[in-house]
């Protein structure tokens, strides 16, 4: 294999070592290989769909996820019927209503300026989830246009673009995230533009080797000698290949916006009140925890098994796609 | 190796100034007047506020200003605080050792509690103790470092102090200090716990895979077949080679730790750099700042440069191969 690389990156370098030992890091037992039965039609993604099906863990994920988010869509039809309104403040009733304790009329409780808990987990499913994947999505882009040329056209842009990407790996992460919060200004739109603007250099990452390790391949060549574009053989040829680690990282990458985002808005620099965001709970939470702990139990859960969700979800698929993040 | 050497450290110059460009970029478009900053609200003649934009050279353009802002960095100046008027050196030199005290900790419990469990883990593999550890190191890293920071507060600080009826606690905010009931390390515990416990999961995992591709390695094969006791060999073959990529991982997380724990700090009103940066940046104290992270990452910077010259010390194919694609 000719040397892409004759210039080593000291951040990409630190970076792959990170990733490779970290994603090796196998939590479970791989699933045991598929018997072939003849007349099984056998394609990349369908035996993804197959495997991924057997992996219990990777199930429960998607179940749980599929039903945060269809609690999350459906909110409005039942929750403020049932449970009152997950940002408004009822003066009136505020004294009789606040800090009560899980119960029948409140299954988490409420808060203390007396909104319903379980009511606000609810609506903070709709902020997570929509940073998780906005901001990914924003990374995905960023991430995948950089990595293309990076990778494809290689020389003196991979080198001015993966220097880039170090100077983007040297910062600690949330400290950056706080800092490009204080220029942009807090609210949810700028949350997930600076997770989405900071996240472009892994996924760039990630797509320039897997073009790396797809752009000698005869096929390629043979395409090339055909007369096909730049823009055909990228899409046609070398996406196809590169795919499959793109949707785990991101899967996984979803769950890493989250995280931020709930820090940053436990921070006071993310969502703002009154909108009911699970990072702003915790906020609040903090100044009851000896009269109130159920404040800041179920926003807690609720990040925790969003999150872990993700990661079974992105773990389950790196198996079933046969990804392996080293290269 | 001197190549390897002298090359890794020529790579650090392009990212450091990279990222005191795009530090100095951000303070520049950040909305709000300079003076105003340094000044407060206060209406003042335009004669004076000339003066004080020249004393912070405001004045010139933004290109000179970055140069004069790198040059006086060079020399060890990081400016003087807009609101505190005292040198950023000092705000920081006298909180960075908190920070240091919290990394070094949490590397501890890091090293201790990680590198067991993934040797546990490994060895028994599929066991009750191996499913136990995979599955506790999924559910460490998906749990905000925050929430851990508060359960660990209202268990240790609040119910234990309940249930043994005021006797038994932890302290669950600050740094001690002489009128503090405990002595000093007691106020690290529940900080570096909560700040290893991310870093730990991932520790454990890396061990555990490590130590299971290793096992199967011929030279391993080689070894129990010369008729070595499976813990001989464990301990002298397999464990050796499994540990660098722990320890390299350790290391660079070491960087990451020193570059203060923002969360951790905040959560527990822990007086280290990490809260003093977030703290800056709340009153929009520029020069505290830019002089917090780049002096943190600078740190990361040299520690990963050890690190990896280390690492290309302790295995060959690094300092040959170049990037190992």
């Amino acid at each position: 294999m000719p040397d892409h690389d004759h210039i080593p990156h000291e951040a990409r370098d630190r970076q792959e070592t990170l990733d490779a030992i970290r994603e090796t890091g196998q939590p479970f037992p791989p699933s045991e290989e598929f018997e072939l039965h003849a007349g099984d039609s056998r394609t990349l993604w369908g035996d993804a769909v197959r495997r991924i099906l057997k992996n219990k863990l990777a199930v429960a994920a998607i179940i749980w996820l599929l039903l945060m988010v269809m609690l999350a869509v459906t909110a409005d039809l039942w929750v403020p019927q049932h449970f009152g309104s997950p940002t408004k403040i009822d003066t009136t009733t505020i004294v009789k209503q606040r800090l009560i304790p899980p119960s029948m009329g409140h299954p988490f409780g409420t808060d203390d300026l007396g909104r319903d808990i379980f009511a606000r987990v609810i609506y903070g499913a709709r902020i997570s989830l929509a940073v998780g994947i906005l901001a990914t999505a924003i990374s995905i882009v960023i991430g995948l246009i950089m990595g293309a040329l990076s990778g494809y056209y290689g020389g003196l842009i991979d080198s001015a673009i993966m220097r880039m990407a170090d100077v983007f790996f040297a910062f600690p992460y949330i400290l950056f995230v706080v800092a490009l919060i204080a220029v942009l200004g807090k609210g949810f739109i700028n949350v997930f533009i600076a997770i989405g603007i900071l996240g472009w250099a892994s996924i760039a990452r990630v797509f320039r080797s897997s073009i790396l390790s797809v752009k000698e391949n005869d096929y390629v060549d043979a395409a090339r000698a055909l007369g096909a574009s730049d823009i055909r053989i990228m899409s046609r040829h070398i996406m196809p290949n590169a795919v499959a680690p793109i949707i785990v990282y991101s899967t996984m990458s979803i769950g890493g916006a989250i995280l931020t985002e709930a820090a940053l808005s436990f921070l006071g620099m993310g969502v703002q009140p009154p909108t009911p965001a699970w990072g702003l709970m915790l906020n609040d939470a903090q100044n009851f925890m000896e009269t109130a702990p159920w404040m800041m139990i179920w926003p807690g859960l609720a990040i925790l098994t969003t999150v872990l969700a993700f990661v079974l979800l992105g773990d389950g698929l790196r198996d079933a796609l046969d990804v392996k993040m080293k290269d | 190796m001197l190549k390897y050497i002298a090359r890794r450290v020529l790579q650090v110059i392009p990212v450091f100034i990279g990222v005191t460009l795009v530090l100095f970029l951000l303070q520049a478009v950040v909305p709000g007047d300079p003076v105003k900053m340094i000044t407060g609200e206060r209406a003042m003649s335009p004669a004076l506020r000339l003066q004080i934009m020249k004393a912070n050279n405001l004045d010139k353009p933004i290109a000179v200003q970055y140069v004069i802002y790198v040059n006086k960095l060079l020399h060890g100046d990081l400016g003087t605080s807009y609101q505190r008027g005292r040198a950023v050196k000092d705000m920081l030199g006298e909180k960075y050792p908190y920070t240091v005290k919290l990394a070094f900790a949490a590397i501890l419990i890091e090293i201790i509690v990680g590198i067991a469990a993934g040797i546990i883990s490994a060895v028994k593999q599929y066991s009750f103790l191996d499913v136990l550890v995979t599955l506790s190191t999924s559910v460490l890293v998906s749990v905000p470092v925050f929430w851990l920071g508060m359960l660990m507060q209202v268990f240790f600080g609040i119910l234990l102090k309940q249930w043994s009826g005021g006797q038994i606690y932890m302290p669950i905010s600050g740094a001690g200090g002489l009128s503090s009931n405990f002595p000093d390390w007691v106020y690290l515990v529940l900080p570096a716990i909560t700040l290893a416990s991310v870093s730990t999961a991932y520790a454990a995992r890396i061990m555990r895979s490590q130590l299971l591709e290793i096992m199967g390695a011929d030279y391993i094969r080689t070894a129990r077949a010369k008729g070595l006791t499976a813990s001989g060999v464990i301990w002298k073959h397999a464990l050796k080679n499994a540990l660098i990529p722990v320890v390299t991982f350790i290391g660079l997380d070491l960087g990451a730790m020193l570059s203060g724990a923002i969360l951790t700090e905040t959560v527990f009103n822990y007086p280290g750099i990490g809260l003093e940066i977030y703290l800056a940046i709340g009153r929009r104290d520029w020069p505290v700042v830019m002089g917090g992270v780049v002096l943190v990452v600078v740190v990361v910077m040299v520690i990963n440069l050890i690190v990896d010259v280390s690492y290309a010390f302790l295995d060959p194919r690094i300092r040959y191969g170049g990037a190992a694609e």
